[in-house]
């Protein structure tokens, strides 16, 4: 299994926000982003997803056997927003995910009763999910990754918003999943207490940026 | 699939969900036309498939809009979006689930509008008949307009213009249909099959165009 980009650009209004990135990760390695806000951090992983269009390059992901499909069949993506409804229960959110999302060849996913467990909710799940916290909404939406495999998670800022134990929790989550042999991406400003990831460091169209900042 | 049927279905009718919404704004329509129009037992016979038909049309158009804005607001799009599964067909589920989930309550409570309106009963019999087959195609050619829309703000009443062009046939055959079946030289037969043709076409258009609107939507 690997997870390639070959020289990807992506342009946000007029500029390329940033070009000729290219990574290639196997079983168990992870790749952090990191960067100034506005750097392009969020616009990579959405381009990997297959959210957005590359200008140039292309993403591709290749497992034994078969040629290579489209990366964002194999990714789990994590955004900023959490992808659960406010108005039904988590565990009827998770339990909808699970099925819609199936499993991804080589794996299966846990019980949504399992998953929130995992995550240290485990006996809330008949709430809503508006009813819960921000802290708490943001450890669901984690758990969402459990209830069904996926050999790549794509994560955008999966700590915002945790206290430090919660972080811990996602770290060991995320060592797990690298364990067995799962591919990492993340954009983070704190560190997510994982060692030895190759870091990318984002910079974003230069000048730019700054003026946006000020 | 099917859970992403039973989940549209289970959100229309929570809170906010909104499916009540199209039937009351249905039925807010159509009861005070006879206030407005006077007691006029003949002239309102006579409107009256008209007048159920318009109403329906109004109120189906109502809640398209939030057919993937609210899947858009909370990210939940991103997610469909890359999924293995065929984005026409999850579309297309998510059509039927708006669907059952709005339309159907307007074609249930047709009939008893129609008695507002002072129709026969053949009368009222044809229009829930052609309401029943007619709103599908409303909801399909709605799914591209919202598909297009979905990434503007208030884009409701742009929705609604954007596919009421094209819903006009709708109305048409569906209207024609209905007063075929009362009046009698004209048959009933040929523009209600031109309306069911309708639907079976938008059905498969609908979905497809609604899947590239969506593909090329995101930023």
């Amino acid at each position: 299994m690997r997870l390639t980009a070959e020289g990807l650009a992506a342009r946000r209004g007029e500029d390329l926000l940033f070009s000729d990135i290219s990574f290639d990760l196997g079983a168990g390695e992870g790749l952090i982003l990191t960067g100034r806000n506005g750097s392009g951090k969020s616009t990579l992983l959405r381009v990997i997803a297959g959210l957005l269009r590359a200008e140039r390059g292309a993403v591709t992901w290749h497992s034994s056997g078969d040629g290579p499909i489209r990366a964002g069949e194999a990714c789990h993506y994590l955004g900023h927003r959490n992808a659960m409804k406010a108005e039904l229960s988590v565990e009827e959110n998770l339990g909808f995910w699970k099925s819609f999302f199936g499993d991804f060849k080589g794996g299966t996913g846990i019980s949504a009763a399992e998953a929130a467990d995992r995550v240290g909710l485990g006996g809330i799940t008949h709430l809503p999910f508006g009813y819960l916290s921000a802290g708490q909404q943001r450890r669901m939406a984690f758990a969402k990754l459990l209830v069904s495999y996926r050999p790549v998670w794509i994560l955008d800022e999966p700590t915002a918003a945790l206290d430090a134990r919660a972080e811990a929790t996602f770290a060991d989550l995320i060592r797990e999943h690298l364990g067995r042999g799962g591919i990492l991406l993340a954009a983070t400003h704190q560190p997510l207490g994982l060692e030895g990831m190759r870091e990318l460091r984002m910079t974003g169209f230069a000048g730019v940026a700054g003026e946006f900042g000020a | 699939m099917m859970s992403l049927l039973l989940r549209d279905l289970k959100l229309s009718v929570r809170a906010g969900g909104g499916a009540l919404i199209g039937v009351l704004f249905f039925m807010t329509v159509v009861a005070v036309i006879p206030f407005g129009v006077g007691p006029d037992l003949n002239l309102l016979s006579r409107i009256g498939p008209a007048i159920v038909w318009i109403g329906a049309l109004l109120a189906a158009l109502l809640g398209l809009d939030r057919l993937f804005q609210t899947e858009r607001d909370d990210g939940s799009l991103d997610l469909i979006l890359m999924q293995e599964h065929p984005l026409v067909l999850t579309v297309l589920v998510k059509c039927v689930a708006h669907w059952v989930a709005n339309s159907l309550p307007l074609v249930v409570a047709s009939p008893l509008l129609g008695l507002f309106m002072n129709m026969s009963e053949v009368a009222i019999g044809a229009v829930a008949v052609t309401l029943l087959v007619g709103t599908p195609a409303l909801t399909f050619i709605g799914a591209v307009g919202a598909a297009v829309a979905v990434s503007l703000p208030r884009g409701g009443l742009l929705v609604s213009i954007l596919v009421l062009p094209l819903a006009i046939p709708v109305l048409i055959f569906g209207v024609s249909a209905s007063y075929a079946a009362v009046e009698d030289p004209a048959p009933f037969m040929p523009p209600f099959l031109i309306l069911l043709a309708i639907t079976m076409f938008f059905a498969v258009l609908g979905p497809l165009g609604a899947a590239l609107a969506l593909r090329n939507a995101s930023d």
